[in-house]
């Protein structure tokens, strides 16, 4: 009996790493070629690399609010993607009366006082939108079985992006350029899209921000206690419900920033555009170990490098066309070969097998 | 100690608020302007104008309900007065909504706040004398809905059924007869039957069951068979003689219910979350296309849609294997998401320029083939009918068969404890891989008809949302119950598919019922008696 299922498992085990196996040597095979034929210059692999970082710190701003109620609650909360694309489209509106206003004319001190209300104000409504998701939704169902919560964070955020869509509209609206945010810098010889530097140089103060939030204060470390364990934390004094409206609240307010400098970047919202992001974000919060908030900065930055250098590096030197077409799928096939290999991601304990 | 009874303001003002809170919702996401169109009486009640009285009617009920459970004896005056309150602020929400509208322009924001709807709110009377009408409506319903509540429990059940009845025929009679709902005397006579007859069914119901059972046993169970296989075989069998609209209804239906008995295998049996399961879906359909299709020019054979047909399952079966293989390990969260991204894989690869030598790509495969048995050709929706017929059919008899099964015990071990399941010596391999596959084969066959039917077949058709789709139907009609898989799909499919204006809002109801149905009801509408058993249970002790 015994035997038999020793040999079961080495089956399956075999079987799993042959897959892996096979897909790490197609990316090995075609990271060669691509090199070997000399098709794309240093500096546009430069290129890629830093829009990999700018898109990476928009992933791991979200993938924060993911690991962080992860943590604490055991769930996914598939509606945060959905959160952090509620912030920048409410915050349009603030943007079109700003624009209206002619903030946007090429003044520096008024964009500045325009983008920080924008910002402001996106945070506060993921934050509240975030609140009140934990309240209505999550917060009754708190002892049920894990699925339950699962399910009905898919039914919020398929509500959320459709409810979205009711009221404001279907169409692709257009954010006001703004003009210090467009051209170039120089730094270090190296000319960088402006955007991109603010972004990644935004994205990295409130990551270091929140580490030191987490790590050193006193909500921060009752935050650990509750990950740790929620019924100890309650004897100890911790009002364990306070804690999770926090978290909710930091997660919120962090996808709402990450959804403006998204927006900044790409410059249009649409009530749909929360939805990739989020799944990747989830992708970039289990690459660097689900429930470690270094992990999923880590994460995030990885998965934006590979998503951006990856089509050309592996793709190209396979010869399949249009390997953009493709960056998607690559994303996901990381997060497949990452639980396989390596299912406490890169930084983390091993979650992906413990009794769920 | 005897405390005089106090009437309970707090919670009857709390249900009024929800209710105006969702009547606003309702009308600024644009659902009540586009239901306008359909009429339900014509010339006095249009289907905008139905939902924003079944809120009414439902916060209303909320709320004189709540005033029946806080104390004994209410008096009947207090359920009227608690009724009038909340309609009445519900519908002040909307009053207010007009006048803030007439204003300012919202629509710089709120893209639905346009002076039509302001017209339907006020009844077209304008804005004067339309606010007050409306609030006078909202007073009168809840009033109604008090007095209503307050008498013996069978009238209560005789005036909502009838009355609740009216817009379900004017909606079925203007959906699928291209009828205009129904006339005033037509609604009069609906309420009156209804009420009649379930006044006669609640006096007479005991004495009619006692002549069933006092029926000789060869009699009642030949009665029974009838009621139970006969009845349903003929209602089902016959059902394309209404036409070709309402067969093309019920196609999608069959379609869903497909993919909806294979995920209740996955799901509902063995309790492996699989988001991705539009993905065998895709593969059952694009085998079918390849195979058959004339354009597929790089394969020297085409076959028959029969031939084809064990290859699409046959190829179904392999990627739940593929599936299957690496997820073993990963339970519950994780799984959902990988079976996700799986999903998105292959509507990615689908898409791609990379395979569209093979598979199409953007533009899809076109001239299918349809089926055909001799001379009977499955071309029209009457016919592709019977294809799905015979598919579900099939589905809801192996999974009626396995369920009790030895391997269907396993599974629902397994959606129980895994490490209990194990350590009673089920293997965990075999088990969940057969899960995946038996799942993908309905799943395969749904998509080699859906492409036979459709003809050609494009990426964009392997969405994501097919796969919410089908959780959500099994999920609402009673997840792990092939009726209640059957109830859901009719509901969730069926219901929209015949309510075209509502298309575009699909997805915000079937978000809304998903919540809703985990908050209130989680084991579904039509529950397997078992799952109901255990998810009360551990909700009620925690885990």
């Amino acid at each position: 009996m015994l035997q038999r299922l020793k040999r079961r498992l080495s089956w399956t085990t075999v079987s799993m790493w042959a897959i892996g196996g096979a897909i790490l040597l197609v990316v090995i095979v075609g990271t060669v070629l691509t090199l070997s034929s000399g098709k794309y210059k240093a500096s546009e692999w430069l290129d890629l690399t830093i829009n990999g970082l700018a898109l990476g710190g928009i992933y791991a701003l979200i993938a924060l609010g993911y690991t962080l109620v992860y943590g604490i609650l055991r769930m996914i909360n598939f509606a945060h993607g959905d959160i952090f694309m509620a912030g920048p489209f409410a915050a349009y509106f603030v943007a079109v009366a700003f624009d209206n206003a002619d903030y946007f004319g090429g003044d520096a001190m008024l964009e500045i006082v325009a983008l920080v209300v924008i910002m402001v104000f996106a945070m506060l409504v993921s934050t509240v939108l975030a609140i009140l998701l934990e309240r209505i939704a999550y917060r009754p169902l708190r002892r049920a079985p894990r699925l339950i919560p699962l399910i009905t964070a898919i039914g919020a955020s398929f509500f959320l992006e459709y409810a979205f869509r009711g009221l404001f509209g279907s169409g692709v609206k257009s954010y006001p350029e703004v003009s210090i945010l467009t051209g170039y810098w120089v730094i270090l010889g190296i000319r960088i899209l402006r955007i991109r530097v603010v972004v990644i140089v935004a994205a990295i103060l409130m990551l270091v921000g929140l580490y030191v939030f987490v790590q050193r204060t006193k909500v921060g470390k009752a935050m650990q206690a509750v990950s740790e364990d929620k019924d100890t934390a309650a004897l100890m004094g911790i009002d364990v419900d306070r804690i999770i409206v926090i978290t909710f609240l930091v997660g919120g307010a962090l996808a709402g920033a990450a959804g403006v400098l998204y927006v900044l970047m790409f410059r249009q919202v649409t009530f749909i555009m929360g939805f990739m992001p989020g799944l990747k974000a989830f992708t970039a919060a289990v690459l660097g170990g689900i429930g470690n908030v270094v992990g999923a900065a880590l994460g995030g930055f990885f998965l934006g490098i590979a998503e951006s250098l990856f089509p050309n590096l592996v793709l190209d030197g396979l010869g399949i066309p249009a390997p953009y077409q493709l960056r998607d799928a690559l994303a996901f096939v990381l997060l497949i070969l990452i639980l396989i290999f390596r299912p406490t991601g890169i930084v983390g304990e091993r979650l992906a097998v413990k009794k769920a | 100690m005897n405390e005089r009874p106090r009437f309970d303001w707090l919670s009857a003002i709390k249900i009024g608020l929800l209710g105006g809170g969702v009547a606003l919702f309702l009308c600024l996401v644009g659902l009540i302007e586009a239901s306008d169109r359909r009429p339900i009486i014509p010339g006095v009640l249009s289907m905008g104008q139905t939902l924003l009285l079944l809120t009414l009617v439902l916060f209303a009920y909320l709320a004189v309900r709540q005033a029946k459970a806080n104390q004994e004896n209410v008096p009947r005056a207090w359920l009227v007065l608690s009724g009038t309150l909340v309609g009445l602020m519900t519908n002040a929400f909307l009053a207010a909504l007009v006048l803030i509208g007439g204003w300012i322009d919202l629509r710089a924001v709120f893209v639905n706040a346009s002076p039509a709807l302001y017209d339907i709110l006020t009844l077209g009377l304008g804005t004067g004398l339309g606010l007050i009408v409306l609030l006078l409506i909202g007073a009168v319903v809840g009033a109604a809905i008090g007095a209503t509540l307050s008498l013996a429990e069978s009238y209560q059940r005789a005036i909502l059924l009838g009355l609740g009845l009216i817009p379900i025929i004017a909606i079925l009679n203007s959906a699928l007869f291209a009828g205009r709902g129904v006339s005033i005397l037509g609604a009069i006579l609906i309420l009156l039957v209804t009420a009649v007859s379930s006044l006669l069914w609640s006096r007479y119901q005991d004495r009619v069951k006692e002549r069933i059972e006092a029926l000789p046993p060869r009699q009642h169970r030949s009665l029974a068979f009838g009621v139970r296989w006969i009845l349903p075989a003929a209602v089902v069998l016959s059902f394309p003689i209404l036409g070709a609209y309402p067969s093309e209804v019920m196609n999608e239906v069959g379609r869903f219910l497909l993919m909806g008995l294979g995920l209740n295998i996955v799901v509902g049996f063995a309790g492996l979350l699989d988001l991705g399961y539009v993905a065998f879906f895709a593969i059952g359909a694009y085998t079918m296309g390849v195979l058959t299709s004339p354009e597929m020019t790089w394969l020297p054979f085409h076959l028959t849609f029969w031939e084809a047909l064990p290859f699409a399952m046959i190829m179904s079966v392999l990627s739940g294997f593929i599936l299957g293989i690496p997820v073993l390990g990963m339970r519950g969260d994780y799984l959902a998401i990988v079976t996700l991204g799986f999903g998105e894989i292959i509507q990615r690869l689908a898409i791609s320029d990379w395979l569209k030598p093979y598979i199409g790509g953007s533009n899809g495969i076109t001239l299918i083939p349809k089926a055909a048995i001799g001379p009977i050709r499955f071309d029209s929706p009457q016919t592709i009918y019977y294809l799905f017929l015979a598919g579900c059919v099939l589905a809801a008899f192996i999974s009626q068969r396995v369920k009790f099964s030895r391997l269907g015990r396993a599974w629902m071990a397994l959606r129980e404890d895994e490490d209990v399941a194990e350590a009673m010596g089920i293997d965990l391999v075999r088990t969940k891989l057969m899960a995946f596959a038996t799942g993908a084969a309905f799943a395969g066959l749904s998509g080699a008809i859906f492409a036979s039917k459709l003809a050609s077949i494009y990426p964009h058709s392997f969405h994501l949302l097919i796969s919410i789709n089908v959780l959500c139907l099994i999920i609402v009609g009673g997840i792990g119950n092939i009726p209640g898989v059957i109830v859901g799909a009719l509901f969730l499919v069926g219901l929209p598919e015949i309510l075209r204006e509502f298309a575009e809002y699909r997805l915000l109801m079937y978000g809304a019922a998903l919540v809703m149905m985990m908050l209130l009801r989680p084991e579904g509408l039509l529950p397997e008696a078992r799952r109901r058993l255990e998810l009360h249970e551990e909700m009620g002790a925690g885990d």
